[in-house]
């Protein structure tokens, strides 16, 4: 039987299905407020950062204050498109997965500017360990659509031979690391990496990604120690937008008031941002990495954002949150704000937006014709099934040839 | 040299070679490691390729990970293997996995090094086996070695191969041989001669077991310390017994084993670690698949006892050589 009051303190959000969606609690410093210092500072100085909010798009959709990166009208339109095309490719995939297309999907809706801004602030060559949620820097460094695709659909185009779930992409060439479904083990692996670059001695950096619900592990605890004693190069995001599946923030953060705050007790320069506001994200992202690049070490960064979807297609948020919360999320949807920071620059229109999402809307349907000429994941053709005996070792030893031929392949 | 200098050797040599490999882990830099195997290599070689970390394993396994990736060669200790378990997860889905999952566009060819086994008295925390967990893991390799000469020519190959190893050095044999007896002065490995370690680079094959006792009435299947063990109990009891050393768990050298096992039509399968679900029991199993006619007895199991490793009666667990003895009758007589 369940007691009146717990017996101990169990945090919960305050509003639940059947509530009004409610963010008034939160408070949000505005956009243009949070000071910038020198790339160069101590950690221990970025504490009002860790609880701040750096922004620079405001309510009226303009750039404003010291973080203002103060990007060329083009560079804002290849970030629009990117993120847009992020959306696009999110949405068809959800469809083709409802339709039986593939097993399984993952989008990332909401949260397209912390990964789109990230990586076009970032060096290509800087090599990045993301979670499950950041396709958008696929986009944003030029993956192949319908390589994309193929590897969701598991079909004999699959660059990972069908061996991983829909979304767990890995993509050397443009250095994309190889995702992982056990959560935040990239955060440490992300760090070894950065003191790799150093050994090498060149100008390499390493990016990770994890969620506010995966702060909770080791893995994360272990990274910021590792990053902060060898003084890595790296970037380490933590994505909150604000739900772990079913479960919300305040199950990882408990009293912390932000996650940010957390790597100020490693002494690390810690941020939080904005993660809705692309100019936000790529200035915080440019300061990391010139902070990394010049040897003062790494940066966590927390951004701040809202999962406005479903966590999987395995997921119905109706079961544990308000209808319409994303809709109410203080701050906006990255797509739209920047749109109408260009759309105020003179720079854009909403018959170019209108042109724009039809088109990627195509490319989007196009590409995924051309990616089932190569077979699908109920159809075929399929990578070879002799392919499971691969890659497990450089050479197959006697079990693996054992066990292959009794397959009989 | 003992065992410790032979691998200190081993990191020496390769860290001489290849300027990619680098070695770290709790206590391992500046002190060399609570054992010495690290010993001398940060003044050697500098602070940035024999280096001290955070009591963190799975923190060391990453770290190990993301260098790999990056094209060096790391090679991380774990104090004791008693203390690996915070690591596995970074062994078992993603250092084993990395290769696989990125259909070979990244690979991680890391190197871990972990003193195991009991014999010193040190307690349930300082004295398991836990090598079949790690035989359990497509994707590893696993090695174990039972002397000098073979411990520094395991490890050149361990941190040589493309694949990641997990290298467990049965820290009961780091100063001498051991044949089972508690008791009695400690023999040294300067007299044994597997004792002579050359100085320089050599390799012994990983996945190549070798027969270190020929005989005909039985074959004796060990690894580690149950090697010298082994061969100490047929001595003693005066059985004509083949004892082979496996080197390596995985993959383990079915091809040596059957040969013997065809031949001798007995097997005792050994392991220090305790008996359910041990590393013996896939042995017996694959024997039985592949010696099934040759074999005139039941395959026997010497093992430690399905419990944690006492302290005190330390020597009521260990598979020492009356075991042997009772096993090699057992199988005899049948």
């Amino acid at each position: 039987m369940a007691h009146d009051e717990p017996r101990f303190h169990v945090p919960a959000p305050h509003v639940r299905p059947g509530d009004t969606p409610d963010f008034s609690h939160l408070d949000l410093q505005p956009a243009g407020e949070a000071k910038r210092p020198d790339p160069s500072v101590d950690g221990m100085e970025t504490r009002d950062l860790a609880l701040g909010l750096i922004g620079v798009l405001d309510h009226n959709h303009q750039a404003v204050g010291d973080w203002n990166p103060e990007l060329e009208p083009d560079v804002l339109r290849e970030g629009l498109r990117h993120m847009m095309l992020t959306r696009a490719y999110d949405d068809r995939m959800l469809k083709l997965q409802r339709q039986g297309k593939m097993s399984f999907y993952m989008k990332s809706t909401g949260e397209e500017a912390v990964a789109v801004a990230a990586a076009m602030a970032l060096d290509k060559g800087d090599m990045v360990f993301p979670s499950y949620r950041q396709q958008g820097i696929l986009f944003a460094r030029g993956r192949d659509i319908v390589d994309m695709m193929c590897h969701c659909i598991s079909n004999s185009r699959d660059n990972l031979k069908g061996r991983q779930l829909p979304v767990h992409y890995t993509w050397a060439e443009g250095n994309f690391f190889s995702i992982s479904g056990n959560l935040a083990t990239q955060f440490p692996q992300a760090v070894g990496y950065a003191m790799a670059c150093q050994y090498k001695g060149d100008n390499q950096i390493a990016a990770s990604w994890i969620g506010e619900g995966s702060t909770a592990e080791g893995d994360f605890h272990g990274a910021l120690v590792l990053a902060s004693t060898y003084k890595a190069p790296a970037i380490l995001n933590v994505v909150n937008n604000q739900w772990a599946i079913s479960t919300f923030h305040g199950i990882a953060s408990g009293e912390a008031p932000t996650f940010a705050l957390k790597g100020l007790g490693y002494g690390l320069a810690s941020l939080r941002i904005d993660g809705n506001d692309f100019l936000a994200v790529y200035a915080a992202t440019k300061w990391a990495a010139e902070r990394a690049r010049k040897g003062h070490g790494a940066t966590v960064i927390e951004s701040f954002t809202y999962r406005a979807d479903a966590h999987s297609t395995s997921d119905d948020p109706s079961g544990y949150r308000p209808k319409g919360e994303n809709e109410t999320w203080p701050l906006g949807d990255p797509i739209a704000r920047l749109k109408n920071h260009l759309i105020g620059l003179g720079e854009w229109d909403e018959e170019r937006h209108t042109a724009l999402e039809k088109e990627l809307n195509e490319l989007v349907i196009a590409s995924y014709k051309e990616a089932e000429t190569h077979g699908t994941l109920h159809d075929g053709p399929l990578s070879p099934v002799n392919s499971i005996f691969e890659d497990v070792y450089a050479e197959q030893d006697w079990r693996l040839r054992r066990q292959r031929q009794d397959l009989g392949v | 040299m003992n065992m410790i200098q032979a691998l200190n050797s081993a990191m020496d040599v390769t860290m001489d070679r290849d300027p990619d490999v680098v070695a770290f882990g709790e206590d391992s830099g500046y002190f060399g490691g609570v054992f010495r195997v690290t010993a001398n290599l940060q003044k050697k070689y500098g602070l940035d390729r024999c280096f001290d970390t955070p009591i963190n394993e799975a923190a060391i396994v990453a770290m190990a990970i993301g260098m790999a990736a990056r094209g060096l060669k790391p090679v991380a200790e774990i104090q004791f293997a008693d203390y690996i378990f915070p690591g596995l997860d970074q062994i078992v889905s993603e250092l084993s996995r990395i290769r696989y999952r990125s259909a070979g566009q990244f690979t991680v060819p890391v190197t871990i090094r972990t003193p195991c086994g009991g014999g010193i008295r040190g307690g349930q925390t300082h004295s398991m086996s836990p090598e079949a967990f790690f035989t359990h893991i497509p994707g590893v390799q696993v090695v174990m070695p039972s002397n000098p000469y073979d411990a520094k020519g395991l490890l050149i190959s361990a941190i040589e191969s493309p694949d990641p190893v997990i290298f467990f050095e049965p820290k009961r044999l780091y100063n001498g041989p051991f044949e089972g007896h508690s008791g009695g002065a400690l023999s040294s490995w300067g007299k044994h001669p597997k004792g002579e370690v050359p100085e320089e680079h050599y390799t012994v094959p990983l996945g190549k077991a070798e027969v270190v006792r020929e005989g005909h009435d039985v074959t004796i299947l060990a690894y580690g310390t149950l090697v010298l063990v082994a061969q100490a109990a047929a001595e003693k009891a005066g059985v004509d017994a083949e004892v082979i050393d496996l080197k390596t768990l995985a993959p383990y050298d079915i091809e040596t084993i059957a040969r013997s096992v065809n031949k001798t039509g007995r097997c005792i399968v050994s392991q220090e670690a305790p008996r359910t679900s041990g590393f013996a029991a896939e042995l017996a199993a694959q024997v039985q698949e592949e010696c099934f006619y040759a074999l005139e007895a039941p395959i026997q199991r010497v093992t430690g006892w399905d419990t944690p490793y006492p302290h005190a009666h330390e020597w009521s667990y260990f598979p020492g050589p009356e075991r042997f003895i009772h096993a090699m009758n057992a199988v005899l007589e049948a």
